[in-house]
């Protein structure tokens, strides 16, 4: 601990000797070119918005492959390409190959990066070798590696500039997410939630790579850099020890809370934003308590790393409902004041609005109608719970206890969305929004702790909701409201991210290896295309010279492929039942490739 | 814990890359305190016209989901990248399925980066082995269905003890 204090100092001292860079200017003004997509979710909001319109909603019918590209790689492939100026930056799952293509020259092989990595990380990541790609800053390429090694390569060459170790796989921590450039450092959060790893968020400095500050989800108030005066959760001081009183014993010391998701960032504000994951284990009832800060919306200073303002959305997790789902900023009139809000769409089935200045809560809605495990959040002001989820009995893994099945939960734990992104419009102020429609039971048991082996204490089985046999739907969202607008059912969840565009059009992919496209007005299907393998995948959109691409890595896998790739059962209906449920299997096999979409010339 | 894992090692030495026998019979031949043993004397379910089934094949489901499904699918039907145990188990033998969980294995080529990890110092895998083996051989003779057991026998006390045992006193 004291190390990491005194690393945190030098690294403030560093930040005053070589003055503030500007990298978060740069990249400001770069994502502003629309025919670019320079960061993962193509702005600091989070958006994944383009101003492109060359694709409309009366031309995107015609839509035709361009070209495609193979990464050489299986498995799942989360994330999307970067794409700056004639050049895109392609990266795969585990071992983590990076490709720069120019875009001018055929899409050449101008470099290629592959990491020697020990491939006993592979074991250790809970959901499949995922990784959600890379980020862009000052001339480099940021990689956070399954070993959790951060590297920064040339952006031109490929060649690494430096690199550092983020956590130790021997103990369970993995790197799946992508990193965020702010200012003079690069942030990355860190995944483990179950391997009872206790998760942080780093930010390392831009041009040597060494470490800033680290923030955790739980431990002391130094540790978790929450100030118990200056920070704030519903407007109220956090208070002394606001983590470690609501654990037992020393069990923060394996929390889990784990920061696998998406990090934005308000430049006005200063405050970057992101949500921590699961307390381990998933048993609940080894863990008495709130298990602060896992679950929580954080707001912190870049520079400093100190939390301006915290909420916890599920005070001690009895569902494995991580909190991790990426903040999108948005700035709207609510009621005739111009607001800067922040919109999340938990895991818990709950979409939140929030004051991104304040972390003032707005509002808090059911996004799927099935959600069951709570009757809503408390929204009123002075009562004792205002902002804790009301938790029914019947669906409460810690009421029913130890090696009881709790039945019938939904969400399942994957939640009513994973980590798949959602997108914004600030043309038709909704968001769209990838959901799963899946419920689960759910049974806690006794597991005992070994440091880097699985700790997760839970029996679960996951089905469609009762009656109904798809598993998704992609959402029409109006955040001010907290109401679903539209809603298209899928066969199976919708894994993949969103992009809205200027054009009128959404795109998404689906598990069975379609890109749709779809009315952002109305939902209304407009295009569709079957690529080489299941898409979980972020869809990407930039223009070269004078066309409009629609780009998408295909390749089934994540924790999509392994619940649904044998069909969900329903253990209610019985042995009858069996393969009622479509397995995804009989759709789509391993793949690893980039599909790139144009319009005819 | 330890002395689970020794077992699992004196079965790598005793048996390494032994095949399972083509006329493999899992048909319980005697009990021994809640466990049934086939007649080559190793570890088997039994399930009843009813559909109750033995309290190692019910332990071994909810083990299952706990440690093994992340990769290997829910029910042992597989995932998009690790095999389906409920066919592994068809042609693998006690010792190897004890040897495989207790040191793990890895399949990394071009084509594939299979890694499983070893178990032997995870009590919470290493003090069931003998139950995920017996659920996984009912999954693969298809005696138990992809849901979870409806009925049970009760929990043996013997096993009460030997888990408390190998679980230490956490």
């Amino acid at each position: 601990m004291r190390k990491v204090l005194s690393a945190a100092c030098l690294g403030a001292m560093a930040t005053f000797a070589a003055g503030v860079a500007s990298a978060n200017d740069e990249l400001i003004k770069m994502s502003q070119n629309p025919k670019d997509w320079v960061q993962p979710a193509g702005d600091y909001a989070n958006t994944r918005y383009s101003k492109l319109n060359q694709i409309n909603a009366a031309n995107v019918g015609k839509l035709q492959v361009a070209w495609t590209f193979s990464t050489g790689v299986l498995r799942g492939h989360e994330g999307g390409p970067l794409i700056i100026g004639n050049m895109m930056y392609v990266h795969t799952p585990f071992p983590n190959k990076v490709y720069a293509l120019d875009l001018s020259q055929d899409n050449k092989i101008v470099w290629k990066y592959e990491p020697k990595q020990d491939p006993n990380v592979i074991p250790v990541m809970c959901c499949d070798t995922v990784n959600r790609g890379v980020a862009y800053g000052d001339g480099k390429i940021f990689l956070h590696q399954a070993d959790t090694t951060l590297v920064a390569l040339d952006a031109k060459t490929g060649q690494v500039a430096w690199s550092v170790k983020n956590g130790d796989p021997g103990k369970g921590a993995t790197g799946t997410s992508s990193p965020l450039v702010v200012k003079d450092k690069v942030l990355i959060g860190i995944s483990g939630g179950e391997f009872g790893v206790q998760c942080h968020v780093t930010a390392y400095d831009l041009k040597t790579g060494k470490q800033a500050w680290r923030a955790f989800s739980e431990g002391p108030d130094d540790q978790i850099m929450v100030d118990p005066v200056n920070t704030t959760e519903l407007g109220k001081p956090v208070g002394k020890d606001s983590s470690i009183k609501t654990w037992q014993g020393d069990q923060w010391k394996i929390g889990g809370g784990c920061t696998w998701g998406w990090l934005s960032y308000d430049p006005s504000l200063n405050l970057v934003y992101y949500g921590s994951g699961n307390p381990s284990t998933w048993n609940p009832k080894q863990r008495p308590g709130d298990n602060k800060w896992s679950m929580t919306v954080f707001a912190r200073n870049p520079d400093t790393g100190m939390a301006k303002w915290v909420y916890q959305m599920t005070p001690h997790d009895e569902w494995d409902y991580d909190g991790v789902n990426e903040m999108i900023l948005s700035d709207q009139n609510v009621n005739g004041q111009d607001r800067k809000l922040l919109t999340h769409f938990d895991r818990n089935g709950l979409a939140y609005t929030m004051d991104r200045a304040t972390g003032e809560l707005l509002v808090a809605e059911k996004y799927d109608p099935k959600v069951n495990w709570t009757s809503g959040v408390d929204m009123n002001k002075s009562s004792p719970t205002y902002g804790r989820p009301k938790v029914l009995d019947q669906f409460s893994t810690e009421k029913g206890g130890e090696d009881k099945n709790t039945k019938g939960i939904c969400p399942a734990a994957l939640g009513t969305k994973d980590q798949q992104p959602a997108a914004y419009s600030p043309d038709t102020q909704l968001f769209y929004v990838p959901t799963n429609h899946v419920c689960m039971d759910y049974e806690p048991f006794k597991v005992s702790y070994t440091a880097g082996q699985p700790y997760v204490g839970a029996t679960l089985s996951m089905y469609p909701p009762q009656g109904e046999s798809h598993m998704g739907n992609f959402i029409a969202w109006d955040n001010k409201t907290g109401k679903i607008v539209w809603s298209l059912p899928e066969q199976f969840s919708v894994w993949s991210g969103a992009l809205a565009t200027a054009g009128g059009v959404v795109f998404y992919g689906t598990l069975e290896g379609y890109l749709k496209a779809v009315d952002a007005k109305t939902g209304k299907e407009l295009y569709k295309f079957k690529t080489p393998s299941g898409i979980i995948g972020n869809v990407t959109t930039y223009e070269n010279g004078g066309r409009q691409y629609i780009a998408v890595l295909s390749g089934v896998g994540g924790w999509a492929g392994i619940g649904l790739a044998a069909g969900l059962t329903d253990p209610t209906a019985g042995l009858g039942a069996v393969g009622g449920y479509a397995a995804l299997s009989n759709y789509t096999a391993l793949g690893g490739n980039l599909t790139v979409f144009a319009l005819p010339q | 814990m330890r002395k689970i894992w020794l077992i699992a090692a004196t079965l790598v030495l005793v048996a390494p890359g032994s095949v399972a026998h083509a006329a493999d019979d899992p048909t319980p031949v005697k009990s021994e305190d809640g466990k049934y043993l086939d007649k080559e004397g190793n570890p088997t379910f039994k399930v009843a016209p009813d559909g109750t089934v033995d309290w190692y094949t019910y332990s071994g489901y909810r083990r299952y989901h706990s440690e093994c499904h992340v990769c290997h699918g829910p029910d042992g039907m597989g995932s998009t990248y690790a095999p389906a145990l409920q066919d592994s188990l068809k042609t693998m033998s006690y010792a190897d399925f004890m040897s495989v969980v207790a040191s793990g294995r890895k399949n990394v080529n071009t084509a594939q980066e299979s890694v499983m990890p070893a178990f032997g110092d995870n009590p919470n895998v290493a003090c069931y082995m003998d139950d995920l083996y017996i659920y996984l051989r009912a999954r693969a003779y298809n005696a138990v269905g992809r849901v979870r057991p409806a009925k049970r026998e009760d929990k043996p006390e013997a096993y009460t003890e030997a888990e408390k045992s190998c679980m230490g006193a956490k």
